[in-house]
């Protein structure tokens, strides 16, 4: 049996998660959500995802001593970040007057409302940008396989990533700034939207990733 | 390229069962939320919002079981409203796999519910209903005001000025309807809904008096609406979820087709 593990650290109801991947994983993969560092060390990959503030994943991650056994997991096998689980990966967000992430990679996560050319729109800006919007692939990789380049995806958030290092940049979407929508390093994924609410796409999304080898 | 406009169908669901009759000829059970959600999931449905009416509170469980069945199955976005008191009714929800948990008359007798949840469970989930009816009598400046009771009760509260401050304390989302409008046919309160989607920062979904497809383009176009809700036109099949997207595309609305 191969096991995905789907890491539960208190935020956010994971059973979307958990049934999206149970619908398109292989026969042999088990799909599993859970908090155990020995699970996460034990899987064949791991789906890291969460939501709510960066503050409140900070400090239940810190509590459950699962950013070591995460950090060691996104070294070593896929690895694939949701929502949250892409966002906490970063050094530092804005969130909450300031909270320190997972430095995994260089670069802060930022607020829309925030956007230098706010001024230069005359209608208001919705926040959270909540709703089904265009992801431009702007690298080739496993995980877009069968997906159609600027495809829609369902997204729900205040905040984006900014990464410093723009090689890890593997999809962008538009919402008053041009954002990373996706970010991919070696045996890591992470995306901004949710593919387990992204009707096919999403699920092709996941689909790919039970079946990824990591390179 | 950028955010599309979404077009939600709802569903009443009374004990279990989608009631207002469903006629689509296709399918097997139209009283199944599961097979109408997994059909309208087909057709290209952005979200789904089940409105549970159930009566009586010992059926409560009811739509609990309806949602986790439901997101089993359909990979799209869920809401579920009616009877949400508590903020354990709101966490029952999201664990039985609603992405959104509409609050409305709760919030009106207890205003800080709503920040209790969004506390609990962050803005994204919490989307306040609001059903508003026009008070302002005939060449007075316009004013709307929430009423409960199916629109029965007025409550004296101002609806632009209240949906701010279920803003300020949290909610997401607001799902708006005229209870001047709702099962009219003859077209969302346009004025209504554009007064409180340039009032609030996020997202409103306009709702009530939907009967044609034109109608709900109306909505997006005039009463800046970024998301449309209907019931009956989808239900009685008179229009599929598709035909009133290709039919927002042609009238210059961004949607997901």
């Amino acid at each position: 049996m191969s096991l995905i593990a789907v890491v539960d650290y208190g935020m956010g109801n994971l059973r979307s998660v958990d049934k999206a991947l149970e619908h398109v994983a292989m026969s042999g993969q088990e799909v599993r959500i859970t908090s155990s560092a020995e699970d996460i060390a034990s899987a064949d990959r791991v789906v890291f995802p969460g939501q709510g503030a960066a503050r409140d994943c900070m400090r239940e991650l810190k509590q459950r001593n699962l950013i070591e056994p995460v950090m060691q997991a996104a070294k070593e096998k896929p690895f694939l970040g949701i929502c949250m689980g892409l966002q906490v990966l970063m050094s530092h967000s804005e969130e909450n007057h300031g909270v320190d992430c997972m430095d995994m990679y260089k670069g802060e996560v930022r607020f829309f409302g925030n956007a230098i050319n706010r001024e230069a729109s005359t209608e208001q800006l919705k926040i959270p940008h909540m709703g089904w919007n265009n992801v431009t692939q702007t690298i080739s990789h496993p995980l877009w396989h069968g997906i159609k380049q600027g495809s829609r995806f369902y997204f729900v958030h205040s905040y984006y990533v900014d990464p410093e290092d723009e090689a890890i940049v593997a999809g962008e979407t538009a919402y008053d700034i041009v954002f990373t929508s996706a970010v991919a390093c070696g045996n890591v994924f992470a995306v901004q939207f949710h593919p387990e609410k992204s009707a096919s796409d999403g699920l092709q999304l996941l689909k790919n990733f039970t079946q990824w080898d990591g390179k | 390229m950028s955010l599309a406009k979404r077009i939600i169908p709802c569903l009443d669901v009374d004990n279990g069962r989608v009631v207002k009759g469903v006629k689509f000829v296709d399918i097997r059970d139209a009283g199944d939320p599961v097979e109408v959600a997994r059909r309208y999931d087909k057709e290209g449905a952005d979200e789904i919002t089940f409105l549970d009416i159930t009566a009586s509170s010992d059926n409560r469980d009811t739509i609990v079981h309806v949602v986790e069945h439901v997101a089993e199955e359909v990979f799209i976005p869920l809401t579920v409203g009616g009877g949400i008191r508590k903020v354990e009714d709101v966490r029952t929800m999201l664990n039985a796999g609603a992405d959104k948990v509409a609050i409305n008359t709760a919030a009106v007798f207890n205003p800080d519910f709503v920040k209790q949840a969004t506390d609990r469970v962050g803005s994204q989930c919490i989307v306040v209903a609001i059903d508003a009816k026009q008070v302002s009598a005939e060449g007075e400046p316009l004013r709307w005001e929430i009423f409960t009771h199916g629109g029965r009760k007025p409550t004296g509260l101002d609806a632009v000025e209240w949906a701010r401050k279920m803003v300020e304390n949290g909610a997401g989302e607001i799902l708006l309807t005229s209870m001047d409008r709702d099962g009219t046919k003859i077209g969302f309160d346009i004025k209504l809904t554009r007064a409180i989607a340039e009032a609030v920062s996020v997202p409103v979904i306009a709702s009530g008096g939907v009967g044609t497809l034109e109608h709900l383009a109306e909505g997006i176009l005039q009463g800046k609406a970024d998301a449309v809700l209907a019931a009956s036109i989808f239900h009685f099949a008179e229009y599929s979820v598709h035909e009133a997207k290709q039919y927002m595309a042609e009238s210059g609305i961004e949607v997901r087709l």
